[in-house]
């Protein structure tokens, strides 16, 4: 656990909030961090919250996809909450909608997404 | 009454941390001014944007910050220089087009900070480096 971005473990799951701006430096510890303590916890689930960016821009949308295909590819789902509606409008007006990326609008609605994703599995 | 320029600051972009410079200066003037919320994210991440071209593509540069009024409504222009590899205008086409990609970002950048702004302006040539102009007026 490298980087300043805290990764919790809570109940069956992990959950990170990105509180930092993440530069190419942070994001590429902060997905290391992110896949070390999936492999360490056997986590099922990683609820990933931005609700305290104001911003985000393709460059960081990217980040956030790319942790969640990382994590898919260890066999843990992971749902993005938390986005600001300045966000969403933003990202979706320059064509960059996240498809493919699971949302919820909080964290309790994302744990609950990880929860039915388990049972539909 | 005409265009003003009210105020200008020059910002560098020579590492990755002078991105989020580039970001908060456009905020704090888009709020000062009275944009709203969704405004001011788009200005900022239009800034964003562009602001990593000229850093991850242009190999650094600068962002200007302007503080327009055209008398009944106040604008932010900014205008991004860099003295990099540039563009040929097929090139540029197919980046505004939201296709291309020389790097990572180009062309979904170019194509997507267009649609966050109310003026955009492209001047590139190939080993001519590119400088791109946003502007973003309050609504009312």
């Amino acid at each position: 656990m490298g980087g300043p971005i805290p990764i919790l473990k809570v109940g069956p799951n992990l959950l990170t909030t990105i509180h930092v701006e993440l530069t190419d430096s942070i994001a590429e510890v902060f997905q290391q961090d992110v896949l070390r303590a999936i492999e360490r916890t056997g986590a099922g689930g990683l609820v990933i919250d931005i609700s305290v960016l104001e911003e985000v821009d393709t460059y960081v949308a990217r980040v956030l996809a790319d942790t969640g295909r990382m994590a898919a590819l260890m066999g843990t789902r992971s749902v993005l909450v938390g986005m600001r509606p300045e966000v969403a409008a933003t990202l979706v007006r320059m064509g960059y909608g996240m498809e493919g990326v699971e949302t919820a609008l909080d964290v309790d609605r994302g744990i609950a997404r990880l929860a039915s994703l388990k049972e539909n599995r | 009454m005409g265009l003003r320029v009210l105020d200008a600051v020059e910002l560098p972009i020579r590492y990755e941390a002078n991105i989020a410079e580039v970001r908060r200066s456009a905020r704090a003037l888009a709020q000062s001014r009275g944009f709203d919320s969704f405004a001011t994210a788009a200005l900022t991440t239009a800034a964003s944007e562009l602001a990593r071209n000229v850093w991850v593509h242009g190999g650094g540069g600068s962002a200007m910050v302007e503080d327009l009024s055209d008398g009944q409504r106040s604008g932010v222009r900014m205008t991004f220089r860099d003295s990099g590899p540039g563009m040929s205008a097929a090139d540029l086409e197919r980046a505004l087009a939201g296709g291309f990609s020389t790097a990572r970002s180009l062309g979904l950048g170019l194509s997507g900070t267009r649609r966050l702004v109310d003026e955009f302006a492209v001047d590139t040539r190939p080993g001519g480096g590119t400088v791109v102009v946003i502007t973003k007026w309050t609504r009312f």
